[in-house]
């Protein structure tokens, strides 16, 4: 079996072994263990995957299996990585980890908890393996239906209201992403040849013009909703506020970033032109998600709705990015999912954490925490100042290279939109700082926080294996940019030949 | 003609020997033996189902007015697999003391009719079919109104078989507007006569009409929900499943072979009665609380799904069609058969009745759960596989609006499912359903269903041989 596929095996073989688990007790041990397989499998992915680009190859993806599957429509369970989405890999396993251990005192369905959060990690895993557009549509669904229990079951506050709201949003997301990928099938060979899903052999051709408009929005809509695209963003801060700790983390760490790599790899990479000739209005609604998300943030005393909103802002941003069609902005967004994605989990983990003692969300009810729990407060501090971009953390060389790379792009409009969108970095540090300042900071406001005790040890390996990796961006961001780059050469080119400016 | 050409009809022969052997086991048979009537029943069933498989010779009989294909014959099994479903799903209800004196009637009628698609579905001529068809139905309303003491099994019986017999008049009234401009009512011989003459073309109004209260397309259906919620939950397991699958797959093999010639026509009316009947299905499913009706409303919409495989005229729209039948009999009998289950132990079926049902039966919830899923067309499971053949055969020919609308109307579908299973895992019931076993019968069939809907989906084999048999215009 190929490595790519052990991706998708081991949370299948997680799930069964929890299934036939007697005793509830352990179900988390050995999710811990088979997630942390997985990330050890991710390193080695990484390993193997540097060293193969060392060695001198080439080619644009790597590691690819294809085994053919429905022969008459010509269907192929197709695999392949390059860097970007072996950088996904290891960051969907990074938060994986860090989840398993964020729910270690689910008591309720304990085993269904798990099951269900283990099924939707290996849906993302499949989709950011697959090159089969077929197989990566199955896969994005997978992702999210068990949401749907996750959120309905062992949520919070409106949960059921916000479940289903979530689901069928992004279920919609996925009918318009459905006709649009059987647009890009009908249209994948205009000379006669046998249709094909492969991305990579879709493509060597130029799709129509005409079919191109017509499915290009589609896609990028479909994956939009998912990335949080203005006016379709509505699920998302519902959905994480009533969401239980873990999955707020993979939803907005990973599954989000399910629409900006989808957005980028399907809808951006197969239909350029298009891409290029309606990126406007797109970037008009990307740019209002980032500005309203931040605005959005300022306006919450939930500190769930908070982080929601700011995963809006900060989602925007990849799809932002990802419009302006050249490397240095793709480039950021690539970066920023990576980073957004650790550090929004570290900001999920750290809310669930607090909530499992003050049992409130609400800012105006805490304070003072940093004398009673400071080991947890200044995580908090850390992931806030990662989040509005501090140097020497992740986020900081993330929107750097977003802001650079957009305002490259010659045309007015698209740098008087980089101006107003940088704009949302001031306003994010006005939530931010607010938040750290009336929460960690100040008196204690309720006696029953003395007794609080500080981070158990299942609460510190998830926030050190979360600080560490954003840090490790922060701090050497050169590595991972490099492996991201030269994926990103052959797209870019790509892009460019086909829409000279 | 020596006895051997008879042996083309063998599905059909096999199934009216069943049904005698099941008339002489009730006649000679003492009442102390006639408990087994039931298992007798199921086993003969399920031999003709495994004799259905094997390789048959195909050709017509009677100057072919009986015609048996490849294809046709694929369907039969298909037909085969879903009535032996029904029959296992039937044997614990049959065990109830209202029905003991009856059990060799509910097997000699389920097979009638069965025979009754049969002949159907091998029809070379409207003669034929439109015998089939009526063999088809006939029974069903006597099956309909199995529950004697229960006002609404009978209402349902005289609803269904008033809303048949109108149908089939309006049916008779468009094959006798055929008959009357080609003279004719050979298939391949109507096909070669046909042309765009207003005249045949008001009589394929009326022959569609006729078939679209079989298969309850909307504007049609009003029958669907009153009958479905009155008869006996196995009975309308059994309407809407296999009298369904039957009809959309003589529907289709008519479309294909006998109208070509009027497609666009054809196209017309499908493209838009697809919309109503999806639509319409579904905006009425959500507000059910019966499970039956709700079902019958799912199946309203299915059917419209369904008719997108036929709206290219193309191979891979039959193709489709016949394997989502298939899906569609596993996915609707998981979900009836977790109904019929709950509704023999505890007589109860509305949906306020399956809160917390995880809590005390979790086995039959993931059941239920998986087959609505699959009805739905959420993956891994088969559903998904054959709603994405479906709207890629009607995407082939360019049909991407209508696309668009299907995939919109699935994710209302999506909403009402979910339901259930909000109520299944989510809801607290105060009465919660007790915790029960059912019996071997019972989780044999949903054993079954099970297997259907994880398997036939990833196996691609199973549609590849689908594919090649089928055809298109």
């Amino acid at each position: 079996m190929d490595i790519l596929t052990l991706f998708v095996v081991i949370p299948v073989l997680t799930i069964t072994g929890i299934l036939f688990l007697k005793d509830t007790r352990h179900v988390r041990l050995v999710s811990a263990f088979g997630m942390g397989l997985q990330l050890l499998l991710a390193a080695v992915l990484v390993f193997l995957y540097l060293s193969a680009r060392h060695a001198g190859n080439t080619a644009e993806m790597l590691f690819i299996k294809d085994y053919l599957w429905f022969k008459s429509l010509n269907i192929h369970y197709a695999v392949g990585v390059d860097g970007i989405s072996v950088a996904m890999i290891a960051l969907t396993s990074l938060v994986l980890f860090a989840g398993v251990f964020a729910s270690w005192e689910v008591e309720y369905l304990r085993k269904e908890f798990f099951i269900s959060l283990i099924l939707l990690s290996s849906g993302v895993f499949g989709f950011f393996i697959s090159i089969d557009l077929f197989t990566m549509f199955l896969f994005y669904e997978l992702a999210v239906i068990p949401m749907y229990l996750l959120i309905g079951i062992w949520g919070t506050g409106p949960k059921e209201y916000s479940a289903m709201k979530l689901t069928l949003m992004l279920m919609g997301g996925s009918a318009l992403l459905l006709v649009g990928l059987l647009g890009i099938y009908f249209n994948s060979s205009p000379d006669g040849n046998l249709l094909t899903f492969n991305i990579l052999e879709i493509s060597k051709v130029v799709i129509p013009l005409p079919a191109q408009r017509l499915f290009f929005p589609l896609t990028f809509v479909g994956f939009g909703v998912l990335g949080a695209l203005f006016p379709f963003h509505t699920w998302s801060p519902d959905g994480h506020a009533s969401a239980p700790t873990a999955v707020s983390m993979l939803h907005a760490g990973v599954l989000m970033k399910l629409g900006g790599y989808g957005a980028f790899r399907v809808a951006i990479f197969l239909m350029p032109e298009a891409a290029s000739e309606l990126s406007w209005i797109f970037i008009i609604l990307t740019s209002i998600s980032v500005i309203y998300g931040a605005f959005g943030a300022i306006a919450q005393k939930d500190l769930k709705y908070i982080n929601a909103y700011s995963s809006v802002s900060h989602c925007g941003l990849v799809l932002f990015a990802v419009l302006m069609m050249n490397k240095t902005a793709m480039d950021g967004a690539i970066l920023q999912m990576i980073s957004h994605g650790l550090i929004t989990a570290l900001f999920f983990a750290l809310i669930g954490m607090l909530y499992g003692r003050t049992h409130t969300r609400m800012i105006n009810e805490m304070g003072g925490l940093m004398k009673v729990i400071p080991f947890l407060s200044v995580c908090y501090v850390i992931a806030g100042l990662a989040s509005l971009g501090l140097p020497g953390l992740s986020g900081f060389v993330a929107e750097m290279t977003i802001f650079v790379g957009a305002f490259q792009h010659p045309e007015l409009f698209y740098r008087i939109v980089t101006i107003l969108a940088v704009s949302s970095i001031v306003i994010t540090a006005v939530y931010i700082l607010r938040v750290v300042a009336i929460l960690l900071l100040g008196p204690t406001t309720n006696e029953h926080f003395e007794h609080f005790t500080d981070a158990r040890w299942f609460e510190k390996i998830s926030v050190v294996t979360l600080i560490g990796s954003v840090a490790a961006i922060g701090l050497a961001p050169f590595w991972l940019s490099t492996m991201i780059g030269t994926s990103l050469q052959p797209i870019v080119d790509r892009i460019i030949a086909l829409n000279p400016f | 003609m020596s006895l051997g050409t008879f042996l083309v009809m063998r599905h059909e022969l096999l199934l009216i020997a069943a049904a005698l052997l099941v008339l002489m086991a009730e006649i000679f048979w003492n009442p102390d033996k006639r408990r087994y009537i039931s298992l007798f029943s199921v086993i003969l069933f399920g031999i003709i189902t495994i004799v259905g498989f094997l390789p048959s010779p195909i050709g017509s009989l009677f100057g072919s007015m009986y015609v048996t294909s490849g294809t046709r014959l694929l369907m039969k099994n298909i037909l085969n697999i879903g009535a032996l479903l029904v029959f296992i799903q039937s044997v614990t209800w049959l065990k109830k003391e209202e029905n003991s004196e009856k059990i060799s009637e509910y097997f000699i009628l389920l097979i009638s009719t069965l025979v009754g698609m049969n002949f159907m579905i091998s029809a070379g001529h409207f003669l034929m079919f439109y015998i089939g068809i009526e063999l088809a139905t006939i029974p069903i309303a006597a099956l309909a109104a199995f529950d004697r003491f229960k006002n609404k099994s009978a209402e349902a019986g005289i609803k269904l078989i008033l809303s048949s017999a109108l149908s089939s008049g309006i049916l008779l009234y468009g094959l006798s507007l055929i008959y009357g401009t080609t003279g004719t009512f050979y298939f391949n011989e109507v096909a070669a006569l046909f042309d765009n003459d207003n005249l045949q073309i008001l009589g394929f109004i009326f022959f569609f009409t006729g078939m679209a209260f079989k298969i309850s397309i909307v504007p049609f259906h009003l029958w669907t929900a009153d009958v479905y919620e009155g008869s006996p939950v196995n009975i309308t397991s059994y309407l809407s499943v296999i009298s369904k699958g039957a009809a959309v797959f003589i529907l289709i093999i008519i479309l294909f072979t006998v109208f070509p010639v009027i497609i666009t026509t054809w196209q017309k009316t499908i493209y838009v009665t697809a919309i109503l009947t999806m639509t319409i299905g579904n905006l009425f499913a959500i507000r059910q609380q019966n499970l039956k009706r709700f079902l019958a409303f799912s199946s309203i919409s299915q059917a419209g799904y369904i008719l997108l495989g036929f709206i290219g005229g193309n191979q891979l729209g039959m193709a489709s069609v016949i394997y989502y039948i298939l899906v569609y009999i596993f996915s609707n009998l998981g979900a009836f058969g977790v109904v019929i289950a709950i509704s023999n132990a505890t007589g109860k079926e509305n949906m306020d009745d399956y809160n917390g049902l995880y809590h005390t039966n979790p086995k039959l919830s993931l059941i239920m759960t998986l087959a609505l899923f699959s009805l739905a067309g959420i993956p891994p499971v088969a559903g998904f596989f054959g709603k994405f053949f479906l709207f890629t055969a009607a995407a082939q020919k360019g049909y991407y609006l209508l696309v668009l609308i299907a995939v919109l109307n699935t994710i209302i579908s999506l909403y009402y499912y979910l339901l259930v299973v909000k109520a299944m895992f989510i809801n607290k019931g105060e009465t919660p359903i007790e915790k029960f076993r059912s019996d071997f019968p019972t989780r044999f069939a949903l054993g079954i269903c099970v297997a259907g809907i994880v398997v036939t989906g990833f196996a691609s084999i199973i549609f590849e041989v689908i594919k090649n048999l089928s055809f298109g215009v």
